[in-house]
């Protein structure tokens, strides 16, 4: 290895012009959840007994956990097959994780009547339903990825335990007590990482049986038996993406050199996954002969065709192209081509699509206050993941000292 | 190495004995879900109904439900919106033109139709809805979250949410007055009716009847009893003039609506099966991966 790349800890300055925009977004966004908390979900949203579900579940649930998917696909990557070279992204894509993931929670949390009994599934089953396979998954999920994250804040304060006055007293305690749950961790970590792999795979795809059951209700288009298996291949195909993505913006704006390299590698990946989702997805209106439902001209068609030509198309076309991969520039706008593309699926399948038996005046379209929530969720959690990363070594930087090789080294014994 | 090999083994184990409890636990937690075969059933006759809306006002009460006074039912200017069953009532009467008799308009009530194979008992993340012994799709307020996932999957569109209640909101249907049924009571509405429209029976000889119906005048009804098949079959089933596009009932096939959604479900989890092979595929292949790994770094 020529070049030493470790994971550091940010310092720059939190608050810019641009966090102030942020912040803002995100006040904005907690405004309506007051409202919603105060006089229930018909008093901030367009839902009603013919629309039970709008943006909130389509975005924040649905796509927030195939946005997360670059947790599982670059943990299968780096930690599965064991290829070591990308190493510096599995920290940043798994911290995205962590986050999206306790937003899709909070979606969760605000979309449900009852929040307060948000718990309810973990003592009454129904292994029936899809709903409930995806909710245990995600839960279970969700712990998953805060203890592969524990590794990282044990690094940040192992030998570093220095807490003010009188618990002073404890930090040898501390200290000792962070090194006996690092190496404990060290241990089993591989069997946490499987098992999110796993978890992810199967609630990835229950995601998608969830509109299944709505039947005649959903459009042809987009109502399909192997709806789970495009759901899973649109989340994998979405992984690096996303981690592109996130990666390019996270270095802009924290002012690093972005880790070209690194990324131009990745991006090779991203062509087959998206190519087989693509597949199976023409397969699938071809086989079901739904592309008569193309040959109309209205918003459903158009959607679909947006989705699969701008979402897919456009940037298999691009990932396929060397000149592209080699561009800063050319990765990113594919990237955010096939983010944009997954999105506009989930919310195709969740909003788009579903049509009720019966209609009593306007069709859903979300209000000022769904999105509000939806923008200002997403506006906290690049608050966090900046926070974050100036607190604890997730972003790899260049740096002097090379790390031991080992992967699961006990941290702070080298000193 | 021979540690880690040990450990990953045990960890396996361990979770292949918590994915075992879950299954036992998955039996026991389970709604409560029968289909018996002496189930009841209701048959609405649409040609008999006559609007007068009396069992709407009988539903009220029963399930104490802000209730106008009975005068108030006489109003005959509600039938020229359709209504649906809402978070204030549980049935609604629609009314519909009838082009053999143009004085005798049609009128049909809409409640739960509860089905044989529902799809919000499926559906509820909970297990929250179940199928009574009686027929009866029943909801417990004890589970429910309120994700309406419900409302989502039923092909009837009838359960109703209040959308504007911050704390403890319910799902609202139709529980074919099942706390009168253990009294030995008839429901409410079928109890008012005063002009028979709707028969009270094991539903086996409900369809019985219905057919009967049909052979006795066939001039009177078309040849389709709704919810005899629709859907995998339902509880409640109706008799009608004219087709039931033209009344507003659904299309919704014969398949019980679960169908496909709960064999997908059990194929990915038959048994634990596929999410542990994959487990161990993956486990597999981390292995070899890092035994390559390592044997290129010794090189």
């Amino acid at each position: 290895m020529n070049e030493a790349l470790k994971p550091t800890p940010i310092s720059k300055k939190f608050i810019t012009p641009g966090v102030i925009v942020i912040i803002l977004v995100a006040a904005n966004g907690l405004m309506f959840l007051l409202v919603r908390f105060l006089f229930g979900l018909g008093s901030m949203t367009n839902l009603d007994n013919q629309y039970p579900w709008g943006l909130w579940i389509a975005v924040d649930v649905a796509a927030g956990v195939a946005l997360a998917a670059g947790g599982f696909t670059t943990a299968a990557l780096g930690h599965v097959m064991h290829k070591e070279y990308y190493h510096a992204i599995i920290r940043p894509a798994l911290l995205t994780a962590m986050l999206g993931y306790t937003f899709v929670a909070f979606g969760v949390v605000v979309d449900i009547g009852r929040p307060y009994l948000v718990w309810h599934p973990l003592v009454y089953w129904n292994g029936n339903s899809a709903l409930f396979e995806v909710g245990i998954c995600v839960m279970t999920y969700m712990t998953v990825l805060y203890i592969e994250f524990l590794p990282i804040v044990t690094e940040r304060f192992i030998g570093k335990v220095n807490m003010p006055g009188m618990l002073s007293r404890l930090n040898k305690l501390v200290e000792w007590l962070l090194r006996i749950l690092d190496k404990g961790l060290s241990k089993v970590m591989f069997a946490f990482i499987i098992a999110g792999v796993v978890l992810s795979c199967l609630h990835q795809s229950s995601l998608g049986t969830l509109m299944i059951i709505a039947g005649p209700k959903m459009h042809p288009l987009w109502q399909t038996p192997i709806l789970p298996l495009l759901f899973l291949l649109s989340a994998i195909a979405v992984g690096f993406p996303m981690v592109i993505f996130e990666s390019l913006i996270a270095s802009h704006s924290l002012g690093l050199k972005p880790e070209k390299e690194i990324l131009s590698r990745l991006s090779t990946y991203v062509a087959p996954f998206l190519g087989v989702y693509l597949a199976f997805k023409i397969g699938d209106i071809v086989i079901r002969e739904t592309f008569v439902y193309l040959t109309e001209l209205n918003v459903v068609s158009i959607l679909f065709f947006v989705e699969v030509v701008i979402g897919v198309v456009v940037p298999l076309r691009m990932f396929l192209s060397r000149a592209v991969r080699k561009s800063t520039v050319g990765i990113f706008v594919a990237s955010a081509l096939v983010i944009f593309g997954v999105l506009l699926n989930r919310i195709n399948n969740f909003v788009t699509a579903y049509t009720p038996s019966y209609s009593m005046g306007q069709t859903y379209f979300p209000s000022i206050g769904e999105i509000s929530v939806t923008v200002g969720f997403v506006a906290l959690l690049v608050l966090l993941y900046r926070a974050c990363v100036m607190i604890f070594p997730v972003i790899s930087t260049p740096h002097k000292v090379t790390i031991s090789k080992s992967k699961y080294s006990i941290r702070g014994a080298s000193k | 190495m021979k540690q880690n090999r040990r450990n990953f083994l045990k960890t396996i184990g361990i979770a292949g004995a918590a994915a075992a409890g879950l299954k036992t636990n998955e039996a026991i937690a389970a709604p409560e879900s029968i289909l018996s075969d002496e189930r009841m059933g209701v048959l609405v006759d649409t040609t008999v109904c006559i609007g007068c809306r009396k069992c709407e006002w009988a539903c009220k009460l029963e399930h104490d439900l802000p209730t106008p006074p009975i005068g108030e039912y006489e109003d005959r200017s509600v039938f020229k919106n359709m209504r649906r069953p809402d978070k204030g009532s549980l049935t609604v009467v629609n009314e519909y033109e009838n082009p053999s008799n143009p004085k005798g308009p049609i009128d049909v009530k809409v409640n739960c139709l509860h089905c044989d194979h529902p799809a919000c008992v499926s559906a509820c993340i909970v297990g929250a809805i179940s199928k009574r012994e009686n027929g009866a799709v029943v909801w417990n307020t004890d589970k429910c979250i309120a994700c309406r996932y419900c409302m989502v999957a039923c092909p009837f569109q009838i359960p109703a949410f209040e959308y504007d209640t911050a704390l403890q909101p319910d799902i609202l249907k139709c529980d074919f007055c099942y706390d009168r049924s253990k009294e030995g009571k008839i429901p409410a509405c079928i109890e008012i009716c005063p002009v028979e429209a709707m028969t009270y029976g094991k539903r086996y000889e409900i369809i019985e009847l219905a057919h009967k119906r049909i052979n006795r005048e066939p001039d009177r009804y078309i040849d389709h009893v709704f919810g005899e098949h629709e859907a995998g079959g339902t509880s409640w089933v109706y008799l009608a003039s004219r087709g039931f596009d033209a009344l507003d009932f659904p299309k919704v096939g014969n398949k019980p609506m679960p169908g496909t959604s709960e064999s997908i479900q059990h194929a990915i989890f038959a048994y634990f099966i596929p999410p542990f092979a994959l487990y161990a595929l993956l486990g597999g292949i981390m292995w070899l991966s890092k035994n390559n790994a390592d044997s290129e770094e010794e090189t």
